[in-house]
């Protein structure tokens, strides 16, 4: 393959970035939603013909003997820091990175033509495409990667797009200050990647994904056995480094900032805080995953990290009013699967499947979740608030996004034929393989998954219709906003038939993938359809169960609705012990100590200065006298000192 | 002599002051004119310098420096007029010439007395450049004292607040650093050579001897280290600062943080390093306490200033903290990383200043308290400070970004667990400075409009936009593409290296 | 008889010692002027003195003296001026009263 389409598939959304952000607000709001969608239409389509080449021309250079290879198509010393520590840019082709980028450019191309409808109305509409360009530009970036470096300047970059795009809506102080957070939060969690990228790369001198992960015995060997604190250095790296996944992926206890982060545009929240930006972190982990094979104790931290956060994020989702954070916990907890999952994978159970159903449920999980935010913007766009008290009885005003969510809701919750059933159940396989613990563990997360969504569908779709209604009669969105949710309905019946373990493994080998009906699918899909049975029998019909459940149990549903406290405990740490605490105090430090010895010297200078001034008193007859008695004293010195 | 380009980047703001002499009080066009041709030559000049430079240094000149010139000025002092550069003064030229352009366009209505302002103006370029052309120490602390000099009039004079006040801080305190440094330059100057041979104020020469005894080396380190270092606003000598900033006028601002303070830095490695390197392996760990102190010290004094340019000038104790230190770290990489730090923290700061003289010029407040939403009022500004905004906190494809990844990486380099421990907190100002950056940008770009007066104020008009156009080109140009700049600086460093290497 | 050099020396003490005193107590400024001239003379005749016995053949120590006299006589005239000028800002002649010229 040449390396025009690679350099191209960087290089388009970058310079769309460059003419809709520089072209002023002169360019019509027509002229620039064509721009965007058309050059977001060749990209996909560029990115399309990379990846089927990939998998499918069976070309010696993407396939040798089976082995589907790890491709450098171009890499391209950007700044050298040592001699042997060179960062580069550069375009990696393989399984997970062409798999990513039929996964960017498909949500990326959907929210484009979306936002079309939806964003129609606002002030910025070019500023949005702009920075909807810089986003894909940042992700791919990102997941072409060939080396940590180069991914962490992604990263960066996929933050700030993170951060402009949840601060879409400039003018109102909570998308400011969920903005600020989100970027305050992951940078936080970018320190200790950071940290980890600093001491890999002293150990091994090298940046390279390559060689680093072909060879991780040589890593660890390069360490000479240096440990920290009882922890070998390499674990310590590449648990640090995980750490930035857990801050993009809104792993506890840094998730704080994604439930905020729905301040942003609702296709943007599809885009970045469902599909493509939040996997980031799983997809770091899956690029490093044989050094974290080689040090078994980070992927044990990440499966603990994982399985806390997929049950806090859905006992959480099951108490929020806003359908957009019940959405936005559901995307934190089905990451922590695809973490859990990556956690438990081990070469030697099942060849590793773990991996594989990681990615899977990324690639599915990415398709339905924009397909349920984009419904979400549509229903929002109807009945113009966010939470579910404003709706009910939707289904017969908006057919098209009824039956779209509906396909979300059950590819989420794990039915079978849809998507979500075949990748969730790989993924407790694998966990059932580790330890029963995490399967068990995994699998009442799964059914409360069903039951927490399915309670969202059936209080915005059934339930009681709104009053309101009469007044702002809802109706389906316009085909911009349509097309995109059919597709993605279309694509979450039938991904689940894709053979995902011929295309990608974690050796990279094809891997045949079949269900275990009696030990895994048959027991969670009972369990599921007993969640949505339960959700039916709730949440169908109005009826004063939900209330009494409520009022049963005021403690429990207060604390899962005000998500545990941990913002309270973030405010607590950063305004009152920080901010206050600490800023104030060395901000007084530093006027009155610091600041304070300075001006003291000057005025204790001149209070000596005043003192002797006093001296120079205007009375002739005084400098007399003590002229004269200088004399006499100097007199006698001189003579003291002659004899 | 005056065959070497070098002596010209003193010679043209010489000439800038003579045309504007010539000037009327009040005749703006014939000032602008002046000014205006005087800093785009200054700037072709600097251009045609990094180029030919480079040329040269592409054809095989591998010589210490180049454009060496050397004129006797004070034979029983030995005191020569002695210029030459490297890659890292030719940058540092540059980035003066820069700023010299832009703030001058910054400062295209100052008011009052316009020709007097450009006159001080000039006299500190002046003193910029030379002290950049400089090998001669004698010469080099001359100038560097004509650059200090117009800063008291510039904020005394034309300054807002408590102007005086600061002005007289900021000489005062400088003017100690500088009786430290002339200490220690003297102290060099005397034991510079060795027994027999005529002492000399040639850094070369002095380095090539390398017969500073120890002992001395220690006491002449610190000297120097503290004298360059209060320039460099190295804790606890940073106060004068915050209040110097707050009260200079934009353009003088721009220059001081921009490249006054680069003048520390640069001093540091030249004369205190470069010269002393014994003592510099020995006492580093002193200083790069003080300096690791300044990075996070400023960075969190900074978060909760409510005066746009207290905000600032914190963040620069901060940032240029993280010159000293990376300077400390005494490897190529790190040090490469401090000069990289240089020209980004020059850039991004004179930057901010002038928005914030630009935004100040409008509101007549600085306080971020009773001002939000700029966006909406000004989008071009908005835009502007947010770029900086990002630059600061070291968004990949800004400067920042570059210089502070090339000084951790760099200062890693050394394993034992007291550079590492600084090393660690020194990252941790990527966090608190994204914190103080966003707090500012949240209250005064985004948001509600604050004051209903605000909505009839108007956007940037052409000479601000290309004041502010022309940093950030340059800001994204050492974001983009790094990798020549760097291997200019790290080049250069070779000699230093060799010194310190030589009694490792 | 030949006078010892005690004969002049002593008077010229005792003139320089009543000058110095008169400067110091005296409040009227014209007294003062009139003290100094006490000192300058004092001078002025140990000048001659020294002049006469230690170097008889040489005659400096007049021409200095001369010299001096010229001078008091200049610096007499400006200090008398002064005073007028004072006289008429204060009112007075008193020392005392021109304090403010300090600092």
């Amino acid at each position: 393959m040449g390396i025009t389409l690679p350099i191209l598939i960087l290089a388009l959304p970058f310079a769309m970035f460059l003419i809709l952000g520089l072209g002023g607000v002169k360019m019509s709001r027509k002229l620039a939603g064509v721009l965007g969608i058309l050059a977001n239409g060749c990209l996909l389509v560029m990115s399309y013909i990379v990846a089927f080449t990939y998998f499918f021309s069976g070309d010696s250079e993407f396939i040798l003997d089976g082995v589907r290879q790890q491709v450098q198509l171009y890499d391209v010393t950007w700044l050298a820091f040592t001699e042997r520590l060179v960062v580069n840019i550069g375009f990696i082709l393989d399984p997970i990175s062409a798999m990513m980028l039929i996964v960017i450019t498909t949500i990326s191309f959907m929210v484009h033509l979306y936002s079309w409808g939806y964003m129609e109305h606002e002030p910025g509409f070019q500023r949005y495409y702009a920075f909807l360009a810089l986003f894909t530009f940042s992700m791919l970036g990102l997941v072409v990667a060939t080396n940590i470096f180069q991914m962490y300047i992604f990263w960066e970059l996929v933050g700030v797009s993170s951060y402009l795009l949840i601060g879409f809506f400039y003018k109102l102080p909570s998308a400011v200050s969920a903005s600020k957070k989100a970027f305050i939060v992951t940078r936080f969690a970018d320190l200790g990647m950071l940290i980890g990228i600093l001491v890999l790369s002293y150990y091994t001198p090298t940046f390279n994904f390559l060689e680093l992960t072909h060879n991780p015995g040589a890593v660890m060997a390069s360490t000479g056995g240096a440990t920290f604190m009882g922890a070998s250095v390499l674990t310590w790296a590449m648990v640090l480094i995980f750490t930035g996944g857990m801050g993009k992926s809104a792993m506890m206890p840094l998730h704080i900032w994604l439930p905020d982060a729905m301040e942003g545009p609702t296709p943007v929240s599809a885009l970045i805080h469902a599909a493509t930006m939040v996997v980031a972190g799983v997809y770091l982990v899956a690029r490093m995953f044989p050094l974290y094979l080689e040090v078994e104790a980070s992927l044990l931290f990440i499966t603990c990290v994982g399985a806390i956060t997929a049950f806090y994020a859905a006992v959480v989702a099951c108490c929020q009013i806003d359908i957009k954070r019940i959405l936005a916990f559901s995307t934190i907890s089905q990451i922590a699967f695809m973490m859990v999952s990556l956690g438990v994978a081990r070469p030697e159970l099942h060849d590793g499947m773990g991996y594989m159903a990681s990615m899977f449920h990324l690639f599915t999980h990415a398709m339905f979740k924009a397909l349920l935010f984009l419904g979400a913007g549509a229903l929002i766009h109807a009945v113009h608030s966010n939470n579910y008290t404003s709706m009910g009885g939707l289904r017969k005003y908006m057919p098209i996004t009824h039956w779209t969510f509906l396909i979300g809701c059950l590819a989420i919750a794990g039915i079978w034929p849809f998507s979500g059933f075949f990748s969730k159940d790989e993924m407790l396989a694998a966990m059932y393989a580790n330890n029963a613990l995490w399967g068990v563990w995994m699998t009442m997360v799964a059914g409360l998954t069903a039951f927490y969504m399915f309670r969202m569908y059936f209080l915005v779709f059934w339930w009681e219709e709104n009053p309101h209604y009469k007044e702002h009669k809802p109706h389906d969105a316009p085909w911009q906003m349509s097309v995109p949710l059919i597709i993605l309905a279309a694509v979450s019946c039938v991904a689940g038939f894709i053979p995902f373990g011929e295309f990608v493994t974690w050796n990279r080998l094809p891997y045949h993938i079949h269900i275990d009906w009696v030990g895994v699918a048959i027991p969670s899909l009972v369990i599921a359809a007993c969640a949505i049975a339960l959700a039916a029998w709730l949440y169908m019909k109005k009826n004063t169960k939900p209330a009494a459940m409520k009022n049963a149990f005021p403690v429990l549903w207060q604390a899962a609705n005000r998500r545990f406290y941990w913002d309270e405990i973030y405010m607590f740490v950063t305004h009152k012990i920080i901010f206050n605490g600490i800023c104030r105090g060395i901000a007084w430090f530093d006027r009155h100590v610091i600041d304070g010895t300075m001006d003291g010297l000057a005025s204790m200078t001149q209070f000596f200065s005043l003192k002797i001034r006093g001296m120079q008193s205007g009375s002739v007859q005084t400098y007399v006298i003590w002229y004269f008695i200088g004399a006499v004293l100097l007199a006698a010195i001189t003579w003291i000192c002659l004899l | 002599m005056f065959g070497n380009l070098l002596i010209w980047f003193v010679i043209v703001p010489v000439l800038m002051m003579a045309g504007l002499a010539c000037c009327g009080n009040s005749n703006m066009k014939a000032i602008r004119t002046v000014m205006v041709t005087g800093s785009i030559v200054l700037l072709a000049m600097a251009i045609w310098l990094v180029v030919s430079f480079l040329s040269l240094r592409g054809a095989g000149d591998t010589s210490e420096m180049l454009y060496m010139g050397s004129w006797m000025w004070y034979a029983p002092l030995n005191i020569h007029l002695a210029v030459g550069v490297d890659g890292i003064s030719v940058l540092m030229l540059l980035l003066s010439a820069i700023i010299v352009f832009a703030g001058t366009f910054a400062s295209w209505k100052i008011n009052p007395l316009p020709k007097n302002f450009f006159l001080w103006f000039c006299l500190l370029s002046t003193g910029v450049f030379g002290f950049f052309i400089s090998i001669d120490m004698f010469t080099m602390f001359m100038f560097y004292e004509v650059a200090l000099i117009p800063m008291y009039l510039l904020i005394g004079v034309w300054g807002t607040g408590r102007k005086e006040y600061s002005a007289m801080k900021l000489t005062l305190m400088l003017m100690g650093g500088s009786a430290f440094l002339m200490l220690g330059l003297l102290g060099i100057f005397w034991h510079g050579t060795p027994e027999g041979v005529a002492p000399t104020w040639n850094i070369l020469e002095i380095s090539h001897y390398a017969s500073i005894d120890p002992s001395w080396q220690r006491l002449l380190f610190c000297f120097t280290f503290v004298g360059f270092g209060v320039l460099g606003a190295m804790f606890p000598f940073h106060t004068w600062s915050p209040d110097g900033h707050a009260c200079a006028p934009t353009a003088v601002s721009m220059l001081h943080a921009g490249v006054l303070m680069k003048l520390g830095g640069y001093g540091c490695f030249r004369i205190a390093i470069f010269l002393c390197p014994q003592a510099a392996n020995e006492l580093a760990w002193i200083f790069i306490i003080l300096t690791g102190v300044s990075i996070v010290y400023g960075a969190f004094s900074a978060c909760v200033q409510t005066d746009l340019k207290y905000i600032n000038a914190y963040s620069s104790v901060s940032h240029c903290g993280m010159v000293l230190f990376a300077i400390l770290m005494l490897n190529t990489t790190a040090m490469t990383g401090a000069i990289l730090q240089m020209l980004s923290h020059g850039l991004m700061t004179a930057l901010f200043f002038a928005l914030i003289g630009m935004i100040y010029g409008r509101t007549h407040t600085r306080d971020i308290r009773q001002m939000g939403g700029m966006m909406k009022i000004m989008p071009y500004l908005g835009v502007c400070y947010m770029i900086a905004g990002f630059a600061s906190l070291g968004l990949p494809g800004l400067s920042g970004f570059v210089a502070e990844m090339t000084i951790f990486f760099g200062a890693f380099q050394d394993a034992d667990l007291f550079h590492r421990i600084f090393v660690i907190a020194a990252t941790t100002s990527i966090v608190i400075t994204a914190v103080y950056i966003l707090r500012v940008v949240g209250k005064l770009i985004l948001g509600p409009v604050q004051d209903e007066h605000h909505l009839t104020l108007t956007d940037a008009s052409w000479w601000e936009r290309l004041s502010t156009a022309t940093l950030i080109v340059c800001l994204a140009g050492i974001g983009f593409f790094p990798n020549w700049i760097s291997e200019t600086i790290s080049s250069s460093f070779a000699p230093i290296i060799a010194a310190l290497n030589g009694v490792i | 008889m030949d006078l010892s050099i005690l004969w002049y020396l002593v008077p010229a003490v005792v003139m320089f010692c009543a000058g110095v005193y008169g400067f110091v107590t005296r409040k009227n400024m014209i007294a003062l002027l009139i003290s100094l001239e006490l000192i300058l003379n004092a001078a002025d005749l140990n000048f001659v003195v020294f002049n006469r016995f230690l170097f008889p053949g040489s005659m400096e120590g007049m021409v200095f003296t001369l010299f001096a006299i010229a001078i008091a006589a200049a610096e007499t005239a400006v200090a008398i001026a002064i005073i007028i000028n004072i006289y008429r800002a204060v009112g007075n002649t008193d020392i005392n009263s021109v304090k403010q010229m300090k600092y």
